[in-house]
């Protein structure tokens, strides 16, 4: 598949960008605007930029159907993980403040690996419903 | 901070929809039949434990508070359970636990193996959204649970293998959606004129505020979209064929256990928070509620006697028994509703019942067209006899549990002064009579002709939840002491209140 010169390189030089910039907005979520939904997205139009440049099979080599499936659940399993912790350490459900000695720094680990559940469980979910629409009549 | 050390039992309100929930992702995430089965039924078994012991401990101890995340109330999300919720998590539960072993065959038979894994799947996601939406004291939190319970029957719905069930989920889709929007916009107005979401906190404050527009407003906004959400006649246009096309599964599930939290929903509203003298007294809701509910006990009864497909069937006769569960609301007296709360469990019984008969039919002969079952009485004997017993349930006969709702309604009629209420119950009963003994003559007195005479009865796995159910519908009938206790005591928390 040939595609212009300078899209494709273009495209390649944003893509480690785009990444980045999704990481960020991940971890600056905690205290500022951002957060898991918005750095899934973020991350997911860094999937679909790159299957719509390339082509779907290339992307789908990068990461396949099953993996992006397996990415949906895995994510709500870290979030719901993260509650279970909350249980275990003897508090509520999604109770951070136990998790670590003091509830300030329980809450910041609590936010920041929930919200790492909600990247990866977005970012699968986008990059799937991406796949089934470019992938019908296959 | 109050999370230092809780105990399992205090745990128990989160675990009711977290393992439902975390059954789901973990179905999602191995994507073998075998295994979302063998998870499905695990959670689905777990469940009546858990919400039994709440149930036990709301009945001992008071109701039950759980400050989710640690947050505490009104701040945070509450989970509260009373008699009421309590009763209804049992309800839900229950049915959950009945129909799974029942589900591994029929699902087997009438879903693409591929999808199954997944059937069950959203199949928990479903049960975590109704356990959810009757367990939490959170209003905005309850709109989240039934979004959750909605989008997930659209696709229960969507998954029967007839192409009309596409069609069937998109109707359900747009109705359903109309109706949590309505439900939605009306507690933004609670919101705005009381600054809380929780309902016990809302319930305190609202009564500086009641008689203002917002308010009415918020009431109307409430009772239409939870009316499209339990298909109170005129808004019931989803729900025929929803039912038909849905899998046999979805359909016992839904059918007995969907409308009857959104009827628990409506309940919460009018008598703990907008508090029954202001709805009942002040305003015109009771001769609303009586006129929609007996137009849809004899409308859609009448219509069901002209069906061809006996799933299409039974759903329009669902539509006339959610009109019965109105018609206590709209009684507004103690036995009115104990009759309400207590036909929410025993119409949950008969209907799971006989769409379970239905399966079983399905799974046999491939569909349930009234004259593919020509004399399939007399080849699959011990199905049809369920049926029959569930069938004499749904019209009220003495010794079921469809007489001991009936007796309570027809009683809160006579209370009332209202005797001609009391004939029309009755009336209506006998169209019931019609379209059941129309299924029961054709089963039973007809020569076996056509698909049905190759028939045999379904396997064991499928015969006896089917089973279990026609006969709670006699145990319940004949020894109404706990059913009808829990409801008459659900029913004096509603009139006692949150305040």
């Amino acid at each position: 598949m040939r595609v212009d010169v300078v899209l494709r390189v273009v495209t390649k030089l944003l893509l480690p960008f785009i990444l980045l910039f999704g990481l960020y907005v991940q971890f600056h979520g905690e205290i500022g605007p951002g957060g898991g939904f918005q750095a899934g997205v973020i991350v997911g139009a860094c999937i679909i930029l790159y299957a719509i440049m390339f082509g779907l099979d290339r992307a789908m080599r990068v990461l396949s159907v099953t993996a992006v499936e397996k990415m949906i659940s895995l994510g709500v399993l870290l979030y719901l993980g993260t509650g279970f912790a909350g249980m275990v350490m003897g508090g509520e459900f999604l109770n951070y403040s136990v998790l670590q000695h003091d509830p300030v720094h329980g809450q910041h680990l609590g936010i920041t690996l929930i919200e790492l559940g909600v990247l990866v469980t977005v970012a699968g979910t986008m990059v799937a419903i991406f796949y089934a629409f470019a992938g019908r009549g296959r | 901070m109050t999370g230092e050390g809780l105990t399992l039992a205090q745990q128990l309100p989160a675990l009711q929809i977290v393992l439902p929930l975390t059954g789901a992702a973990l179905c999602a995430l191995i994507d073998r039949r075998n295994v979302g089965w063998a998870i499905a039924t695990l959670v689905s078994f777990a469940m009546p434990v858990i919400s039994v012991m709440l149930l036990i401990q709301v009945l001992t101890t008071g109701p039950v508070s759980y400050a989710f995340g640690g947050w505490e109330p009104p701040y945070g999300i509450e989970y509260r359970v009373d008699v009421i919720n309590g009763f209804l998590l049992v309800l839900i539960s229950l049915m959950g636990a009945v129909v799974m072993p029942y589900a591994r065959r029929s699902v087997a038979s009438e879903i693409a193996e591929n999808k199954q894994a997944w059937f069950y799947c959203v199949y928990l996601l479903c049960l975590a959204g109704l356990l959810g939406m009757a367990i939490t004291g959170d209003a905005f939190n309850a709109f989240v649970f039934m979004e959750v319970s909605s989008l997930s029957m659209y696709v229960l719905i969507a998954l029967g293998n007839d192409r009309r069930a596409l069609v069937a989920a998109y109707q359900y889709l747009i109705l359903g959606t109309i109706g949590a929007t309505f439900y939605v916009i009306g507690v933004g107005l609670l919101f705005a004129m009381t600054g809380t979401l929780n309902f016990v906190d809302m319930a305190e404050r609202i009564v500086a505020v009641e008689q203002t527009r917002p308010v009415l407003a918020a009431l109307a906004f409430i009772t239409v979209g939870m009316c499209l959400k339990l298909a109170l006649f005129p808004l019931h246009v989803w729900l025929p064929n929803a039912y038909t096309g849905a899998p046999s599964v979805a359909t016992v599930f839904i059918a007995s256990t969907a409308t009857k939290v959104a009827v628990y929903l409506l309940l919460r509203y009018y008598y703990s928070i907008f508090g029954a003298a202001f709805v009942f007294d002040d305003l015109p809701v009771t001769p609303i509620l009586l006129i929609l509910s007996l137009a849809g006990m004899f409308v859609a009864s009448a219509v069901a006697i002209f069906q061809s497909n006996i799933k299409r069937m039974l759903a329009y006769s669902s539509v006339a028994q959610i009109g019965y569960i109105t018609l206590g609301m709209a009684e507004a007296t103690r036995l009115g509703l104990t009759g309400s709360i207590v036909h929410l469990f025993n119409h949950a019984m008969m209907k799971g019942a006989l769409f379970m008969v239905m399966g079983c039919i399905a799974y046999r002969i491939g569909n349930c067209r009234l004259n593919n079952m020509a004399g399939i009485g007399r080849r699959m004997p011990v199905t049809m006899a369920a049926f029959v017993i569930a069938g004499l349930s749904l019209i009220g006969v003495p010794g079921t549990v469809g007489f001991i709702s009936k007796w309570y309604l027809a009683l809160a009629a006579f209370e009332n002064g209202w005797w001609w209420l009391a004939f029309l119950i009755m009336g209506s009963s006998f169209l019931a009579v019609i379209y059941i003994g129309r299924v029961i003559e054709m089963a039973w007195f007809r020569e076996p002709t056509g698909p049905a005479a190759e028939a045999t009865e379904p396997p064991l796995s499928m015969l006896i939840p089917t089973w279990i159910l026609a006969g709670a519908c006699i145990v319940f009938g004949l020894d109404a002491e706990m059913t009808a206790g829990v409801a008459a005591q659900a029913a004096d928390a509603l009139f006692a209140g949150l305040r």
